[in-house]
């Protein structure tokens, strides 16, 4: 186990050093130049080489990757051109607040997808099913920035239920104050035990998780569905059936227990998705996370800030699946063995 | 024509497969539903300057953010153009987009998935490392990445979204080849002296695409809802060109109070994606049996 754990991080190593040629290469040997973007219209000659000395750009290609290599393994992604503030430091800032919107959004889709699945496979053929697999396949087509803006107009435009977009009422951050210890506002409101406070967070967060769980759901009922619909038809299934025990057993017990694994593998592969859906719907609800603020330095031409966050959630994603490949060797014991 | 022209001909293969996927669509009536609803789509694109009722384009202040009604079907937008036709223009650019893309990332990945496949050893383990590279940006991460450097506009989101797509049916097609490549039909080419590079085209490539046939048939759906996010993030079409995503990103100032600015552009997408994917998902029931028992 310890050697495929070191084997698994020799390879994610090898893979991060690739994502950061592409990064590098995407940032500093394209088209637009970033001292363009530094000086704006019509820089005199003079200022267009001191920026270029400033910023590296005059040292061969090589020294240039090798120094940004090593600035990115010491987590300097450099300064933005826009806020003029480290990235590193932008983002420590916005990382909370995108954390807690897709963790709630995984939890989510895997409440509500996995016994979908299972119900829709342990009722194969039914209206149930039918139901499920119709919703499975529809949560795929829907564009999330789509889904988002129905529920915006659905739950404030026509019920006014919930607020439009933000992450808490600026009003009620000046009455209740709470300190920022996790950066997520469900936990730190509730450890400075401002109540209204929590409740603000959970009306501001409600609709961004929806929608960012509303495809991932899809995804996880569907493959949740089909691997049930495999394990049932197992041998052990079938013997258990003959011995008479309860149906419920049988499912619950046996069955789901199967597809933990492959179910971990859909988890891994649908932050992905997450991650970069995220972006989108952070902008639908001017959500204050690294995607708001990616798509901010796009428009912006802020790019250390934008290869900065790629960097960052390209790590994350690579992390997940990492931890969920390990996590395997928690739930089948045959792993460990070998 | 000789005799085993005459034996072909006589040969109940061809035929008796169409006619069983014809079997199979009628027997899914969502794919009937899919068939019909990109058909519409299809034609819509086509025949869109003699269906619209209006220019896509015009700007008409006298007649801005008119409701559904007889004369404007969809509505009109904030400045007055007529939301009908410009979901029909729309039409256009999205099926362009996914074609456009998935052909692209076909174009890059099978080579590279082709040589990996049947080269294999050193050359496989470094393209299939250069392929995980790829995957690891999560999705529309690496798009968007791309798109912000080469600056925004429908070809350089076209073009990402293409780059970060390839690696897909690089590692699919690679997957099929491996087994392909064990064939004793493979074995008897090179017996005969047949070319390596001719193999791989001739008898490893047909041989081996139907799985990624099916992988595009069902990202097409996915490529049109990705381009439409960048369009909707301000990185992909520009007016003047009609889109659905960018559609709905200009109504984001309007559509709580007229509804129909988001609406309609936003179920174009939904229902062409829908239509799409289902038919995709049927497509692969016919071409690859494994699936059909499992459903």
């Amino acid at each position: 186990m310890i050697k495929y754990v070191a084997h698994r991080l020799v390879m994610m190593t090898g893979i991060l050093f690739g994502v950061l040629v592409i990064t590098f290469a995407v940032s500093h040997v394209l088209p637009s130049s970033p001292v363009e973007m530094m000086l704006g219209a019509k820089p005199t000659q003079e200022q267009i080489d001191a920026a270029r000395v400033e910023l590296g750009l005059d040292r061969p290609l090589y020294e240039q990757f090798f120094r940004y290599i090593a600035n990115a393994a010491t987590g300097d992604f450099g300064v933005s051109l826009r806020t003029n503030q480290p990235v590193a430091s932008d983002m420590l800032e916005r990382l909370g607040a995108t954390f807690e919107l897709v963790t709630l959004g995984m939890i989510l889709a895997v409440l509500i997808g996995t016994p979908l699945g299972v119900l829709s496979a342990v009722r194969q053929d039914t209206a149930a099913d039918h139901g499920t697999r119709t919703i499975a396949i529809a949560g795929v087509a829907l564009p999330p920035f789509f889904t988002g803006m129905l529920l915006q107009l659905l739950f404030y435009g026509t019920l006014g239920w919930l607020p439009l977009q933000g992450r808490i009422d600026s009003e009620i951050l000046l009455d209740y104050s709470f300190e920022t210890v996790t950066g997520l506002y469900l936990i730190d409101t509730l450890l400075a035990g401002q109540w209204q406070a929590f409740v603000s967070a959970l009306l501001h967060i409600a609709l961004p998780v929806l929608t960012l769980a509303v495809f991932s759901l899809a995804v996880v009922t569907r493959i949740s569905r089909n691997m049930m619909v495999e394990v049932l038809s197992e041998d052990y299934i079938r013997t258990a059936r003959a011995y008479g025990l309860p149906r419920r057993a049988i499912h619950y017990r046996y069955a789901l227990r199967a597809t933990l694994i492959p179910l971990l593998t859909v988890i891994g592969l649908t932050y992905g998705y997450m991650l970069g859906s995220s972006v989108i719907v952070e902008f639908v609800f001017d959500w204050p996370g690294l995607g708001g603020y990616i798509v901010g330095a796009i428009i912006s031409n802020d790019f250390p800030a934008v290869m900065g966050v790629t960097l960052f959630f390209a790590t994350t994603y690579l992390l997940v699946n990492l931890i969920v490949d390990l996590l395997y060797f928690a739930v089948d014991p045959r792993l460990r063995m070998a | 024509m000789s005799s085993i022209d005459a034996l072909a001909g006589e040969h109940p293969a061809r035929p008796g497969r169409v006619a069983f996927a014809l079997h199979l669509v009628r027997g899914n009536p969502l794919m009937v539903f899919g068939l019909a609803v990109l058909t519409a789509v299809v034609l819509g694109a086509l025949l869109a300057p003699w269906i619209a009722p209006y220019d896509p384009t015009e700007i008409n202040f006298g007649d801005k953010l008119v409701p559904p009604r007889a004369d404007h079907l969809f509505g009109t937008d904030s400045l007055g153009r007529d939301i009908f036709s410009r979901v029909i223009y729309g039409a256009r650019t999205s099926l362009t987009v996914g074609l456009a893309v998935v052909g692209l990332a076909l174009l890059i990945g099978i080579p590279i998935g082709l040589v990996a496949g049947y080269v294999g050893g050193r050359v496989d383990a470094f393209l299939m490392r250069v392929t995980d590279v790829f995957l690891a940006f999560p999705a529309l991460l690496l798009p968007i990445a791309i798109t912000a450097a080469l600056g925004p506009g429908l070809m350089n989101a076209m073009l990402a979204l293409a780059i970060s797509w390839f690696p897909w049916y690089s590692r699919i097609l690679r997957g099929a080849v491996l087994q392909v490549r064990e064939e004793l039909y493979i074995d008897a080419a090179r017996a005969m002296g047949v070319r390596h590079i001719w193999i791989m085209i001739r008898h490893a490539l047909p041989n081996s695409l139907t799985p990624v046939i099916v992988q595009a048939s069902m990202d097409f759906g996915y490529t049109i809802l990705a381009a439409a996010s960048l369009s909707f993030i301000g990185i992909g079409a520009r007016p003047p060109t009609v889109e659905w995503g960018l559609m709905v990103a200009t109504s984001r100032s309007s559509f709580l109070e007229f509804w129909w600015t988001a609406a309609f552009p936003g179920l174009a997408i939904f229902v062409t994606v829908l239509a799409v994917n289902v038919l995709g998902d049927g497509i692969r029931d016919i071409l690859d049996p494994k699936y059909r028992s499992r459903r």
